[in-house]
């Protein structure tokens, strides 16, 4: 059959480059293998350039691939499933990125352009490991581009195809049987982009966080290259600025993730153990413990064996996450999980194919890597990092088996799942872990590789001790932390953990001055340090200095919960301009609107004044309606930051999420003064009309055109109500004013003059008058700590690059 | 003995310990009736919504309370009361993942996390989903 209007050759075209990018790939693996394993130097030459050329070819193929969805995105071509799927016309062109980040194709698509980019510097750079490392590299590769191959071989899926056709994807549909099908009116837009992920975040912290997730491929390589060629600690000084690199990358794409979420979800809060997070962050820590035992075996020749361990596993633990994430497997327990598209069977054979190899590998050479048989000092650096890094280690194997439950039942046919309070579950052990890493982080530095005094020691570290016992005492005896909510114990554990963080924070920056006098250039780990012990600050204070503000006060409305002394009420209903006490706020509920184009989201103008007078300001928090799937709003948090703490609030529900369930009208009634009407639950008396009223509600002067009813409303049950509808004229226009008797659910509305001297009045009876917010408000305290030192982590670890990249050079 | 290996061996036991408490503090996925059965013991139910009894939620009175009936695979129902808002969308979930404890014949939620709304199209499209919208539209 022929289809009218579909435009076949982007789709043609993209398809090609997708079969380029993995043929491309696949010779340039071999081709850098033979370069690797041959014999003689020209042989190795030639297979060398014959590998660049494909390599070439392959970046240049997954760039098309890229070019290819954007034009159709773009171009709205929705015959393309993809298009029709993740984009949509009213779609802003910043978010077109975005589009692609959001399907599990997009997402390979754009971790195979980074792992192009870090291969094609390692060209340049790797000098004579450039053949083994890119091996490994030119692997990965292959591995990746089958991931949108979208290729059934023997009934098996092997990949998603970016470029399937709406007919193709869903071919059984009653539609496609027509030739026209692009005419139909579900053809003419697309679902669009998940409005959770329409947000300035989204754009950067995928690729920030897949450049973290591609460049662990690095010092994998040439660890496994090393193992391979044997030449165990051969490496470890050319590849430690990629260490360097890749963990400022990936702590940087993590921690983007957490204000995402602070930003715009509403878990309340920058992180929540959830298993996708968890599956970023736990390679990150091993990582993180590869870089300190690479970093001491450099120095000393000690620990080249957990190097190796730490970087290879930080890498399958990469390619672990993605099976996690993207398998559907945590769908019972995650929100932010892939669903199951079919690519179980090869994420697993993916994940499968890298962790027998190498640990094979690993534990064939295990016995060969060299070691120093005697044993490291007690007073020296290189133990106490080891040890940190088996902290670290330690702390990421409890993440792990603790997010892959879902597996562990999965393989064991088990039941285990974490309990209610999941949060828990995890701080009361990496509590631990942080006093332990905040300590060790503050005392080492101070400590000399091999052996120191212990009289050096002791008058370095003397200072900074004192001081960061001073400050941690002072901000635990005055910073009012009393979070007794889990006991005496896991309050004295954070008082201890906020010593270590302080203690971190107060010994590295010392030590730029004492340890390196001033030497600013080569101070990137203590700067480092500096700023990883500050988001420790931070994370401790925000945490459990957090406040739900929110909390129903009143004492009323309990009795309807039996149960609600026991539990936190953490939501607070406001009605519509009706102040509310909110602990050291009163607030009130002023309006809502929808101001963006697309009239999809809802604004709510929450007012809060300090009851002291000092300060007042207005948040609007959203709503917005979502197009995509079932879903149907999504909340979007707003904040106010005062420079010790947020101010965070979200709606949790309103009336307007039952708007569309109340479909009264207004009933119209001609009326004049002493006239009597009726409505279902009594009757309601006309008193008299007065023109341009002037009193506690209202104030018009003679000059207006002003008229007000003033009505009695009797009902049922022998109550009865005033109620005071009005209008007024202004620059022609007409504007009413109503009136609402809460109590019986009635609106009145003075609509303007009707025939025979008489008024309109409109009366409208709702089960559901009075607009209302529910809220929930949580004051974070100290948040900017977190910020401010993750900008100083990450600024430690560019610096400390910079440092080893000029080091490297001047030693080649 | 080496220091590495006694190191080791403490880090071993404090692994195997944490290992330990933390299993013991583990929820396991239970049928409606099993959790009967377990009364005041922490579990976790995979059910889904009751639609014949309607969700009693009315935030005007306490937006800290909602009321709603499940049913498991097994046919089994059960009320449950959670202390929180109302999750969007609770009504059109295919799935819901609960926390709790059953309390006089009541699964009682006191936790913020002790709900899990599955709504398959959250991040990514359900295919059958598409399929029918896509059908509906016509």
């Amino acid at each position: 059959m022929d289809y009218i209007g579909e435009h076949l050759l982007p789709g043609k075209l993209g398809h090609f480059v997708v079969f380029l990018c993995f043929a491309a790939s696949l010779v340039s693996l071999i081709a850098f293998y033979k370069a690797a394993t041959a014999k003689n130097i020209e042989e190795e030459r030639s297979w060398k350039r014959f590998a660049r050329v494909a390599f070439a070819i392959d970046f240049i193929s997954v760039v098309s691939v890229f070019a290819t969805i954007l034009y159709i995105i773009s171009n709205h071509l929705f015959e393309y499933n993809f298009a029709w799927e993740h984009s949509s016309k009213a779609l802003d062109m910043q978010y077109l990125f975005a589009c692609i980040w959001e399907s599990q194709e997009g997402s390979f698509l754009l971790w195979t352009f980074w792992n192009c980019v870090l291969g094609t510097i390692l060209i340049f750079r790797a000098g004579k490991w450039e053949a083994p490392v890119m091996t490994v590299l030119t692997f990965v590769q292959v591995c990746l581009s089958t991931m949108i191959l979208g290729l059934f071989l023997f009934g098996a899926k092997i990949g998603i195809n970016p470029f399937l056709l709406m007919r193709q994807q869903f071919g059984d549909g009653p539609m496609f049987s027509r030739p026209d099908y692009l005419s139909m009116p579900q053809m003419q837009d697309g679902q669009g982009l998940n409005s959770l992920l329409q947000n300035y975040w989204m754009v950067i912290h995928p690729p920030v966080l897949f450049l973290g997730f591609a460049s662990t491929v690095v010092p994998f390589a040439y660890a496994i290259a090393g193992l391979w060629k044997k030449q165990y600690g051969a490496w470890t000084k050319i590849a430690l600025p990629w260490t360097l690199f890749s963990a400022c990358v990936l702590g940087t794409g993590v921690m983007m993730g957490g204000a995402w979420a602070y930003e715009s979800l509403t878990f309340g809060g920058y992180w929540a153990w959830d298993p996708v997070e968890n599956a970023s962050l736990v390679p990150w820590l091993v990582l993180v413990a590869g870089l300190h035992t690479q970093l001491v075996y450099n120095a000393t020749g000690h620990s080249l064996r957990a190097t190796n361990f730490f970087l290879i596993f930080s890498f399958l633990l990469i390619l672990y996450a993605t099976f996690l994430t993207r398998s559907g497997v945590l769908n019972g327990v995650s929100v932010h999980a892939f669903v199951d598209e079919g690519l179980n069977a090869q994420l697993v054979v993916f994940l499968l194919t890298f962790v027998i190899p190498s640990l094979i590998l690993f534990a064939i050479r295990y016995k060969n890597i060299p070691h120093i048989v005697k044993e490291e000092s007690t007073y020296s650096r290189e133990f106490w990092m080891f040890i940190g890094s088996l902290v670290l280690f330690l702390s990421a194997l409890f993440i792990s088996v603790s997010t892959s439950l879902p597996v562990i039942n999965k393989i064991g046919n088990t039941k285990w799942t974490i309990g209610e309070d999941t949060s828990f579950a995890y701080n009361r052990i990496e509590i631990f872990i942080a006093i332990i890493i905040g300590l060790l982080t503050a005392i080492t530095q101070y400590l000399k590789y091999k052996d120191t005094t212990r009289k050096y020691f002791v008058k370095k570290i003397l200072i900074p001790t004192i001081f960061a016992l001073a400050i941690s005492i002072s901000i635990s005896v005055f910073g009012n932390i009393n979070y007794d909510k889990y006991g005496a114990g896991f309050l004295t554990a954070i008082h201890l953990a906020l010593f270590g963080a302080v203690y971190a924070v107060i010994a590295n920056a010392g030590y730029i001055w004492a340890g390196l006098r001033g030497k600013v250039k080569a101070a990137g780990a203590s700067v480092a340090h500096v700023g990883f012990g500050l988001m420790l600050v931070g994370i401790l204070l925000s945490s459990s200095k957090q406040k739900i503000l929110s909390i129903n006060t009143t004492g009323i409305n309990l009795p309807f919960d039996p149960s609600s002394k026991q539990n936190p009420l953490e939501n607070l209903t406001l009605l519509k301009n009706v102040k509310t006490d909110m602990g050291t706020y009163w607030t009130t509920y002023v309006n809502s609107d929808s101001m963006n184009k697309a009239g999809n989201i809802t604004y709510f103008k929450i007012n809060f004044q300090r009851k002291d007078g000092s300060h007042e300001f207005n948040l609007y928090p959203n709503l917005i309606k979502t197009t995509k799937g079932q879903q149907g709003v999504s909340q979007n948090p707003d904040k106010y930051h005062y420079v010790n703490s947020d101010i965070f609030t979200y709606v949790t529900y309103t009336d307007k999420m039952e708007e569309d369930k109340d479909t009264t009208g207004f009933k119209r009634y001609p009326i004049a003064a002493n006239d009597t009407i009726y409505y279902s639950k009594g009757y309601m008396v006309v008193n008299k009309i007065t023109p341009n009223p002037s009193n506690n509600k209202f104030h018009f002067t003679p000059a207006d055109t002003a008229l007000m009813a003033d009505i009695t409303v009797y009902g049922n049950d022998s109550t009865h109500y005033k109620a005071s509808p009005a209008f007024f004229v202004k620059n022609n226009r007409l504007n009413a004013l109503a009136d609402t008797v809460f109590e019986q659910n009635l609106a009145l509305s003075l609509n303007g003059v009707a025939s025979n001297n008489k008024l309109e009045l409109g009366v409208k009876e709702s089960n559901r008058l009075v607009p209302y917010v529910s809220l929930k408000v949580i004051e974070f305290p100290q948040i900017n700590i977190l910020w401010i030192g993750t900008l100083i982590m990450i600024t430690g670890f560019i610096m400390s690059i910079v440092r080893r990249i000029k080091m490297r050079l001047s030693v080649v | 003995m080496k220091r590495i290996n006694i190191i080791l061996l403490v880090f071993i036991a404090v692994a195997i310990g944490v290992l330990v408490s933390f299993m013991g503090n583990l929820s396991t996925y239970e049928t409606i009736a099993s959790a009967k059965q377990k009364e005041g013991k922490s579990v976790t139910i995979v059910a889904k919504l009751d639609n014949t009894i309607p969700i009693e939620y009315d935030p005007l009175k306490n937006p800290n309370y909602v009321s709603f009936h499940v049913v498991d695979t097994l046919g089994n129902k059960a009320k449950v009361v959670y202390h929180y808002e109302k999750p969007y969308d609770m009504d059109k979930t295919e799935r819901i993942v609960l926390k709790g404890k059953m309390q006089n014949g009541v699964f009682d939620i006191t936790q913020k996390d002790g709900i899990l709304i599955t709504c398959p199209s959250k991040y990514k499209d359900d295919p059958y989903i598409i399929k029918k919208n896509l059908s509906q539209n016509q």
